[in-house]
């Protein structure tokens, strides 16, 4: 198992178009010798979650600036239990209010970076939280 | 003094200077860095002497204000005859949320209005649209009909204001919406004025919020561009928009290049449907961004106009001068924004701000300085209005028309940006057209790899950000209040449009859209059968599933 990459889902739930953030740590995550498949604009919960089963992700980023993370990431993470993907780890990047983050975290999110983030700390959390998810599903 | 005297005469002081007084002191103290770059990463030489401007003539490439080729300005006294629009974009909840911010900032001195509306808004999608869910009211403000756009501006007489709208992919809808209020106040549509965004070329590269594909969206601005030539002479249709491609990431440079040449697809587009150029060229107007690299972004606003300038009078042959002027709007840079220690956020956009009103914008948005957190509370709104005020009232830098002309570093600058536009419009040229690029993904691709390159310099520390990669504090010692939107405006709006479609004519309703279908799938001016539809009180959704019947959607390629 330890040859297998790390395979990262890059999201972008809502309406909002600015895909910026999600390309940049797409390409980060790729260079840092992940594999990264990114889902394009305004997929709806349920489309991003299915891509998730489908593509057999440890990770999900989800990358929201519109301000409606409070509504789409609680059903993010309720569709990922529902298809048994409780393991998948999910981010959240974007325009987040600080007093959303501990909301956010109680849902199950592993950690939320907020603009100004550096990708070598991106990379760097990812690969620790994918470790510690293998190690507690073994 | 022959000028090739001169210049081997400069050469040798110069060469002279670098031997006896630089070389020793590099010696002794060598430089912080081997290359310094601007914000965009292009390099900056050390020093500009009259050697780096010596191909420029005065009155062919800097000129005087007010006259071709407008570098100095459009306006022959600047901001001695009138200081820019001060304009602060605003919008969340719902139209009585906002309109209650509108009237603040009047209050306040604001000089004119810029709405922001919410992201079911600008996709064509009511407020109760499934898709809408957790976005109504969120980024800007819910205007799901003419009934919400009569509340946005209720009091607000539209004969006095200045609007801009950034809509973009439904703008006919809304700016339809806009003039039916104003006929419903009794203003004359010869008088009202404004903006509306109706910049799609954009969309596709950059902010991607994009409904049909580009050749019938193309076809709406064209139609909303001689409307207004008719009916409504003092609005400005189009605001040709660099500001969010370069929130997306491009250089400077890129960002003017590509905003200048979607210029030139519009006038291209219009001339082929038979406008006279000078009929409507002088209503176009352009959107710029402002980052932090001060003297970069000033020589990016002048070489702007000198472009424009060229491009109008030669490329189009228009004769007009108020056609060959580029007259823009300025937001400072939103993505170069913290959300860490935000308050150095209002520092930020203060040096942004300045070099806006030195490059000689028109009118200016500064950001509040929560920007990187949320939308501004009342408070911060204030302050960055303030700003623009301190700017103008204090710093003195309005007194005198563009005081930066003459350096040989601005000046050699403005035309390192002149000549990358026109290597960027010969390749697009090339490509065939700004349409043909999109589709191959040139403008996105060349923003993407801008981006990364960019980050990775803030990861690497060769771009220090104050508060992100240095000066870090583990705590933030100051906590910003936050404006919150939570879901009551949704279900405000959700019982506001169930109780419009039972009260409306809906017979009306369905006629007026089957009529602008009709007229669609022609080739007739599509905005009085938007009118009707909004007279009618049809929605924005409505009326853009209408036209989506018959336009079709847009998808974007993969690359």
């Amino acid at each position: 198992m330890g040859e297998r990459k790390i395979r990262v889902l890059i999201a972008k739930p809502g309406l909002d178009g600015h895909d910026r953030g999600a390309k940049v740590v797409a390409r980060a995550l790729r260079d840092a010798g992940m594999e990264v498949i990114y889902t394009g604009l305004r997929q709806t919960p349920e489309q991003i979650v299915t891509a998730a089963l489908q593509e057999d992700v440890d990770v999900i980023g989800l990358s929201i600036l519109s301000g409606a993370h409070m509504t789409l990431v609680p059903r993010v993470m309720q569709l990922l239990q529902e298809k048994g993907l409780q393991d998948v780890v999910v981010f959240v990047g974007g325009i987040i209010p600080q007093e959303d983050i501990p909301k956010l975290k109680a849902l199950g999110v592993a950690e939320v970076f907020l603009p100004g983030t550096l990708l070598e700390q991106i990379v760097h959390v990812v690969r620790q939280s994918v470790k510690r998810s293998l190690q507690t599903s073994e | 003094m022959t000028t090739r005297e001169m210049t081997s005469h400069l050469e040798e002081a110069l060469s002279r200077w670098e031997e006896q007084t630089l070389r020793p002191t590099l010696a002794r103290l060598p430089e912080r860095a081997a290359e310094f770059t601007t914000t965009s990463l292009r390099p900056i030489k050390r020093l500009y002497t009259p050697l780096d401007v010596q191909h420029l003539d005065f009155e062919r490439d800097i000129g005087f204000p007010g006259e071709y080729p407008f570098t100095r300005g459009i306006h022959p006294t600047m901001y001695r005859g009138k200081l820019w629009t001060m304009r602060q974009f605003a919008g969340f909840g719902t139209a009585f949320d906002t309109n209650k911010r509108f009237k603040y900032l009047l209050e306040q001195g604001q000089t004119g209005l810029s709405v922001a509306f919410d992201l079911p808004t600008l996709m064509g999608l009511d407020s109760d649209h499934p898709l809408a869910e957790g976005e109504v009211g969120k980024c800007g403000v819910a205007v799901s009909s003419l009934e919400d756009m009569e509340v946005l501006f209720d009091g607000i007489p539209l004969e006095d204001v200045t609007t801009s709208m950034t809509i973009n992919a439904p703008a006919a809808v809304i700016f339809a919406m806009y003039l039916v209020v104003a006929e419903k106040q009794g203003a004359d549509w010869k008088k009202i004025s404004g903006t509306i965004q109706n910049d799609i070329l954009k969309e596709y590269i950059a902010q991607k919020e994009w409904i049909y594909p580009p050749a019938p969206s193309m076809r709406l601005i064209v139609d909303t561009i001689a409307f207004c030539t008719r009916e409504v002479p003092r609005w400005h249709p189009i605001s040709i928009s660099g500001y969010h491609i370069r929130e997306a990431g491009a250089t400077a440079l890129q960002e003017l290049a590509f905003t200048l040449r979607d210029g030139i697809e519009y006038v291209e587009w219009c001339v082929r449907a038979g406008l006279d150029v000078d009929a409507f060229a002088p209503r176009l107007s352009f959107f710029f961004n402002c980052h932090n690299d001060f003297f970069e972004e000033i020589a990016k606003f002048r070489a702007a106009r000198k472009v424009w300038a060229r491009v109008m009078r030669e490329r189009f042959g228009a004769r007009d001068p108020r056609s060959w002027m580029c007259r823009f709007h300025t937001q400072t840079a939103g993505c170069s924004l913290t959300a860490q220690q935000p308050y150095n956020n209002v520092v930020r956009t203060t040096i942004q701000a300045l070099a806006a009103v030195l490059g000689g914008t028109q009118s200016l948005h500064t950001n509040a300085l929560d920007e990187a957190l949320a939308l501004p509370t009342e408070f911060t709104a204030m302050l960055a209005l303030r700003t623009q005020q301190i700017i103008a009232h204090e710093s003195g830098v309005v007194n005198t028309v563009d005081p930066l002309a003459g350096s040989y570093f601005v000046e050699a600058l403005t035309n390192e940006m002149e000549q990358g536009c026109y290597e960027y419009f010969e390749k697009i040229d090339a490509m065939g057209g700004m349409i043909a690029a999109i589709e191959r993904g040139f403008p996105q691709k060349e923003i993407q790899e801008a981006a990364y390159r960019y980050q990775q310099a803030v990861d690497r520390r060769e771009k220090i950000i104050v508060g992100v990669n240095e000066y870090v504090l583990e705590k933030e010692p100051i906590e910003v209040p936050i404006l919150y939107i939570d879901e009551s405006v949704a279900e405000i709006q959700k019982e506001r449009l169930r109780r419009l479609r039972a009260q409306r004519d809906n017979t009306r309703v369905r006629r007026t859209l089957e009529a602008l279908k009709e007229a669609a799938r022609g080739t007739e001016n599509t905005m009085p059968y938007i009118l009707e539809c909004v007279r009618a009180y049809a929605t924005l959704g409505e009326i853009c599933d209408a036209l989506k019947e018959v336009f079709g959607e847009y998808q974007e390629p993969p690359f």
